[in-house]
């Protein structure tokens, strides 16, 4: 084994090239082939690529999928985030169970089968979902839980379990998912009939600086949430001095709730690689890398497929379309589980084979992005819109959406709603219309944006879904009024401190003591000054925390006090004795009521 | 290279030299930001965020945020105090930190910045984690029980030692200081001459048997707060 560990270790560093900045690669083949990244293996991989052990640990002990102590050559991944579990994920994590004859977190006495639970997978649609392997299986319930576990210990292959196939391209001999795209609206800009190739031509055609003055002239923004416009950062890249410049595709689709990339990666690769070769055009770039989400390995082997098309097609390579000088070619790489890489200094951490810790800014991507070169990182949507543009012109962009958000925008929308699926909507529609397309009854709550965005409720159904008003890269989540608001927020919060980086304090220790509090007035203990408690630490978090993550991560606690307020007053009222709800005076007193034989006297069980 | 650069402080106005950050330039006008993981001639880390300021109206650390002409710098106001004071509280209670018997203690900058800012005790509840200490080499010791993950040990031993003798491991609450060797810290090649051994700012990375050669009393923020260092300096 070890000598088996050795030979394939340097086959793999050889592969990389001994290239420290592909240790991400290296370290995920290495997990895939022997089930962990052991220290003996961490020794070699060292020395291999000449860097130091405690270098190999501080990446690998940082990614979900990454482990030091062995897991089983099968591990299943239930998506535990709210949606699954509202759709009965602790019924099938209780069949899996039973059948594996395991807990949650544990692998069989055989060391075969691990079963653990991982965030959002992006299959809210189809939920409760779970990984085998990279293999995704959805609409769970406990007897398809039994049968899968049933089957996988017979035959050890989690490839037979995607019966039957998904809808379109799910079904392609390199994909085979059950998966579906569940694409409820089709609009005019991404799932539009469109002719492919038209916008790179276009692009082909105008001078690199024309390119990014239609995308300006489009007032394109950032389709990942925050918003930023997109013809600025390429501006920003290109006029960055460096010799290497990097175009990156954001596709760690991690915000809870969304799934919408899944399905233009499924349905429109092409459009969205067409988008990253008009950006590296535009801003002088040879390289481009896409950022797929581990979670979304099903679909590697497709995308791939899909590039060396694009290669023999030369529309990547050199020459692109025909353009003399102008080369350009895109290669994949593999996340490993871990939310905060979708933040795009810590994504260009990943790539460059290191923990996804954010980087500080100054100096941003633009300027010093992957290897320390000008970057544009920018959204799988963002893209096909950047395609489209040049197609069609910015004037016919600028006139769908609203004045503020041209376009439309693609929304996820899952939970208590008759067609959870994906939707493309003209920016600006109100949140009640949405709720009325998507079959949504008895709506009590609609989270927009994910946990990281805001928890609205009715008196803010009129609103609408744009830039200056509910910002969201996507995600809608809706809960009708049997669904408990609090505990929603207390797994929203959950998730961000399991998948906080730990870098910065507010962030990694902030999170927990919101989530301690919140947890405290949920189970009937909280006081009323908890309110303002939480409300100054949210706002410690939100102010101090050093990236997005950290400075949203607060949102399920601040949004919920600000539109539910009612439901923690509720809870936090003063008791009658004038003790805090969290003292239990009774069982404070217990010890000392044994010892002296006889009951308090003022604090007695039946007072 | 000149002071070129004029910005304020809260209302003071201050001179930067281009590429100075503004904890240097805070530092050198003798304005004390108060701050923890930042620590002069290393790579700033910007993760304690203690020296958060506003900056036109925009939170930014000041150890890692370059100086630019005019800025309006917020540093000494309730705002930004209490959010200080919500971090010191957030480090205390993340960790074990036991001042009372603690060989760092008067010489701790934790322990000092809680005085500095009149903490007696943490308002948030401990979380009383459960951390180990490596002892497993001859001079030095580990206790992660008091260690602020600043990233001072992780710089100066890769940057100035050379030698990267430590690295962060894990993330969230679990992140912690990882040695460059299967477990123990005695079998690195780190020593106890090296710069990350003198760079902690806790009790954390310590040398051993040295612990009481000063006794308490005579330790550096025993008789003056932390920060006075820097607001008696005259400018340079």
């Amino acid at each position: 084994m070890s000598e088996n560990l050795g030979t394939f270790i340097k086959n793999v560093c050889h592969k990389y090239k001994k290239d420290k900045t592909r240790l991400m690669d290296i370290a995920c083949e290495v997990q895939e082939q022997f089930g962990c990244v052991s220290g003996k293996a961490m020794d070699l991989i060292a020395g291999e690529i000449s860097i130091h052990r405690v270098e190999v640990e501080n990446l690998v002990s940082f990614y979900a999928f990454l482990s030091k102590e062995p897991k089983g050559k099968i591990v299943i991944r239930l998506c535990n985030d709210i949606i699954d579990e509202l759709n009965g994920a602790e019924e099938v994590a209780k069949a899996f169970s039973e059948e594996l004859g395991i807990k949650v977190g544990q692998t069989t006495a055989d060391g075969k089968i691990t079963l653990e639970y991982t965030p959002c997978i992006g299959m809210c649609d189809q939920a409760p979902a779970a990984m085998v392997n990279d293999v995704i299986v959805t609409n769970l319930n406990s007897d398809k839980a039994r049968k899968i576990a049933h089957s996988i210990k017979k035959h050890g292959d989690p490839s037979k379990l995607s019966a039957p196939l998904g809808d379109g391209n799910n079904a392609n001999e390199l994909v085979l998912s059950m998966v579906n795209n569940n694409i409820r609206q089709k609009g005019e800009v991404i799932f539009a009939r469109h002719e492919q190739g038209a916008g790179l031509t276009k692009a082909l055609s105008l001078s690199p600086v024309e390119v990014i003055r239609d995308i300006k002239t489009a007032r394109l923004r950032g389709r990942g949430g925050a918003g930023f416009p997109t013809g600025m950062k390429w501006e920003f890249a290109r006029q960055a001095t460096g010799t290497n410049r990097y175009v990156i595709c954001n596709a760690d689709e991690g915000e809870p709730g969304t799934f919408k990339d899944r399905v233009i990666l499924t349905e429109c690769p092409d459009l969205m690689f067409e988008g990253m070769t008009i950006a590296g055009y535009a801003i002088g770039s040879e390289t481009g890398i896409l950022y797929l989400r581990g979670e979304y390995a099903y679909l590697r082997a497709f995308l791939e497929k899909i590039l060396s098309n694009r290669r023999k097609n030369g529309m990547l390579g050199k020459d692109v379309g025909g353009k003399k000088g102008f080369n350009f070619d895109i290669r994949i790489q593999m996340g490993a589980g871990a939310y905060i890489c979708g933040e795009e200094t810590a994504l260009i951490s990943s790539c460059e084979g290191l923990r996804g810790d954010p980087k500080t800014r100054p100096p941003f991507p633009a300027q010093k992005g992957y290897l320390a070169s000008p970057t544009t990182v920018n959204n799988v949507e963002t893209f096909c819109c950047v395609a489209r543009i040049l197609d069609k012109g910015a004037p016919w962009f600028t006139e769908i959406g609203s004045q503020g958000s041209p376009s439309t925008k693609l929304l996820s929308v899952s939970g208590d709603c008759k067609k959870p699926g994906v939707y493309e909507v003209p920016f600006g529609i109100k949140v009640s219309d949405l709720l009325k397309m998507v079959g949504a009854e008895d709506t009590a709550a609609v989270q927009v944006g994910g946990p990281s965005g805001q928890m609205i409720g009715p008196a803010d159904f009129k609103r609408t879904i744009c830039y200056d008003d509910l910002a969201t890269g996507g995600s809608i989540m809706i809960f009708n009024s049997t669904r408990d608001v609090l505990r929603i927020a207390s797994k929203f919060m959950e998730f961000f401190v399991e998948e906080s980086c730990g870098y910065c304090t507010p962030c990694r220790t902030g999170n927990v003591l919101l989530k301690e509090r919140l947890d405290r007035i949920i189970a009937g203990k909280g006081e009323p000054s908890d309110l303002d408690y939480l409300q100054e630490l949210g706002e410690s978090v939100k102010v101090s925390s050093r990236c997005g993550m950290g400075q949203t991560s607060p949102n399920p606690v601040l949004s919920t006090l600000k539109n539910f307020r009612g439901q923690y007053e509720k809870l936090t009222k003063r008791s009658k004795d004038g003790l805090m709800q969290s003292f239990d005076i009774k069982a404070a007193i217990a010890d000392a009521e044994a010892i002296a034989g006889r009951p308090s006297e003022k604090f007695s069980l039946n007072s | 290279m000149s002071d070129n650069i004029t910005f304020t402080i809260d209302g003071v106005e201050v001179k930067a030299r281009h590429g100075e950050t503004i904890i240097e330039a805070a530092d050198r006008a003798g304005i004390y930001i108060p701050r923890l993981c930042y620590m002069k001639d290393l790579i700033p880390h910007g993760s304690c965020r203690v020296c958060t300021v506003m900056v036109n109206g925009r939170p930014q650390a000041a150890c890692t945020q370059p100086v630019v002409q005019g800025i309006v710098v917020e540093n000494n106001t309730p705002a930004m105090q209490k959010h200080r004071r919500n971090l010191i509280d957030m480090l205390f209670v993340e960790g074990n930190h036991f001042c009372m018997f603690c060989e760092k203690s008067g010489n701790c900058e934790l322990q000092a910045m809680a005085y500095r800012f009149g903490i007696p005790a943490p308002k948030y509840p401990y979380m009383f984690p459960d951390k180990d200490i490596d002892a497993s080499h001859p001079d030095i010791f580990i206790d992660r029980n008091r260690c602020i993950l600043c990233g001072r040990c992780v710089s100066a031993s890769r940057d100035v030692d050379g030698k990267t003798a430590f690295e962060f491991a894990g993330r969230g609450p679990h992140k912690k200081i990882a040695v460059n060797a299967e477990a123990n810290l005695g079998d690195t090649n780190a020593e106890a001459s090296d710069k990350a051994m003198s760079v902690c700012p806790v009790g954390a990375l310590m040398k051993k048997r040295i612990g009481f050669a000063v006794p308490i009393g005579s330790r550096k923020y025993d008789t003056k707060p932390i920060g006075s260092e820097i607001e008696s300096s005259t400018r340079k």
